[in-house]
């Protein structure tokens, strides 16, 4: 008896690992889970671009009402990508949209909104990286979903297309604006 | 003329040579000792030599958000730059090594640390190859131990075996006998029929 099941085993064994395997396969290893999620936003004061924007602060840009931020830099070319996506999304008017421009020069950003469109509510500039780190970002374009708390919702990692917003993004703030 | 300049130009040929040599081996030896070296610059350091070792320590054990498999030590990407400024930023401020790494796992999670952390959810990674190779080792012991108790001491033989064996030996004595003489059917005669036929 003690044979049978032991000749069983190996069976067992790959049983086991292919469900693992299985279940590894169906993940994308760039996706990086985000410790920031259902946790405030990191305190942070940023200066607006000049001539354009008051500062970008974090707390009181945030509490309220539900806010995108959104990490991009006009070196970006990703960035350039769901540009379009961006400025439909101010237009539709459902969020706040504001805009963190980092490792970037104000006069670089400024010249690339004003050549692309400018979908932004507000944008500060963080020339050192130090506030990306501080959300966590490992490359851009990066969008966060910021419910009226203040309290971080949901990270999106690279561009933002239609399916992205219609399916995910939109009604996730929908969801969020009605309580 | 000419043998006067000889000798000089083997002269300065020598002297030419020996520096050369010995600038090779240096230049090698420099770059032998740079192979585990740093993307650290320059301009990144700190003065004091001991916080600037630690950032070392420190950085050697942070991975390259952006880089999947290297430290932000080794790492030229950008934003592992930014990382290695952030965390001697952090040392001049006064936080302990552990403190600096815990800084950027509440950003990055413990994906940042190249060193996974002691926690229930890792205790398969670091105790599963520990497991394996203990129960292999029992596995194999208890096989072995299985074997060498199985063929212990067949029992006896009856009288009737007794028997049958003392004849059956009888016979093979008679066999011994005749098969002693040399016989043209043996194996040195039969050996050279399959050489004929693969030949053919």
């Amino acid at each position: 008896m003690m044979r049978r099941i032991i000749y069983f085993l190996p069976l067992l064994v790959v049983a086991v690992l292919l469900v693992f395997f299985i279940d590894g396969l169906q993940r994308d290893p760039r996706k990086l889970p985000s410790v920031l999620l259902d946790r405030p936003v990191p305190a942070f004061a940023l200066e607006g671009l000049p001539g354009r924007d008051p500062a970008l602060t974090g707390k009181d840009a945030f509490t309220g009402q539900v806010t995108l931020l959104n990490f991009f830099g006009s070196w970006c070319v990703a960035c350039l990508q769901e540009h379009a996506m961006l400025s439909r999304i101010q237009a539709e008017g459902l969020v706040p949209l504001h805009g963190i421009a980092f490792k970037d020069q104000p006069e670089d950003t400024l010249r690339w909104l004003e050549r692309h469109g400018d979908p932004y509510d507000r944008v500060g500039y963080d020339t050192t990286n130090r506030i990306a780190i501080e959300f966590g970002i490992t490359g851009a374009p990066e969008t966060f979903v910021i419910d009226a708390a203040g309290v971080i919702q949901y990270k999106h990692v690279g561009p933002i297309t239609e399916q992205v917003w219609a399916q995910t993004l939109r009604p996730l703030i929908e969801d969020l604006s009605t309580p | 003329m000419r043998r006067g300049i000889e000798p000089a130009a083997d002269r300065t040929a020598q002297r030419g040579t020996a520096p050369a040599l010995t600038g090779a081996a240096l230049g090698l030896l420099v770059a032998l000792a740079a192979t585990p070296a740093a993307a650290v610059e320059p301009d990144e350091m700190l003065e004091d030599p001991a916080l600037e070792e630690r950032a070392r320590v420190i950085s050697r054990d942070l991975r390259c958000v952006v880089c999947q498999n290297e430290s932000i030590d080794e790492s030229n990407a950008d934003m592992a730059r930014d990382m290695r400024i952030l965390v001697r930023d952090r040392l001049l401020e006064g936080d302990s090594n552990a403190e600096v790494k815990q800084y950027l796992v509440d950003r990055y999670g413990d994906y940042v640390l190249l060193t996974p952390p002691f926690k229930p959810t890792t205790y398969v990674l670091w105790f599963g190859p520990a497991l394996i190779l203990v129960g292999a080792a029992v596995a194999a012991v208890a096989y072995y131990r299985h074997k060498a108790k199985a063929p212990a001491a067949p029992p006896p033989l009856t009288a009737e075996e007794q028997a049958q064996l003392r004849s059956l030996l009888a016979m093979h004595g008679d066999d011994t006998g005749t098969s002693s003489k040399p016989d043209p059917k043996t194996p040195k005669a039969r050996s050279k029929t399959p050489r004929r036929g693969g030949s053919a």
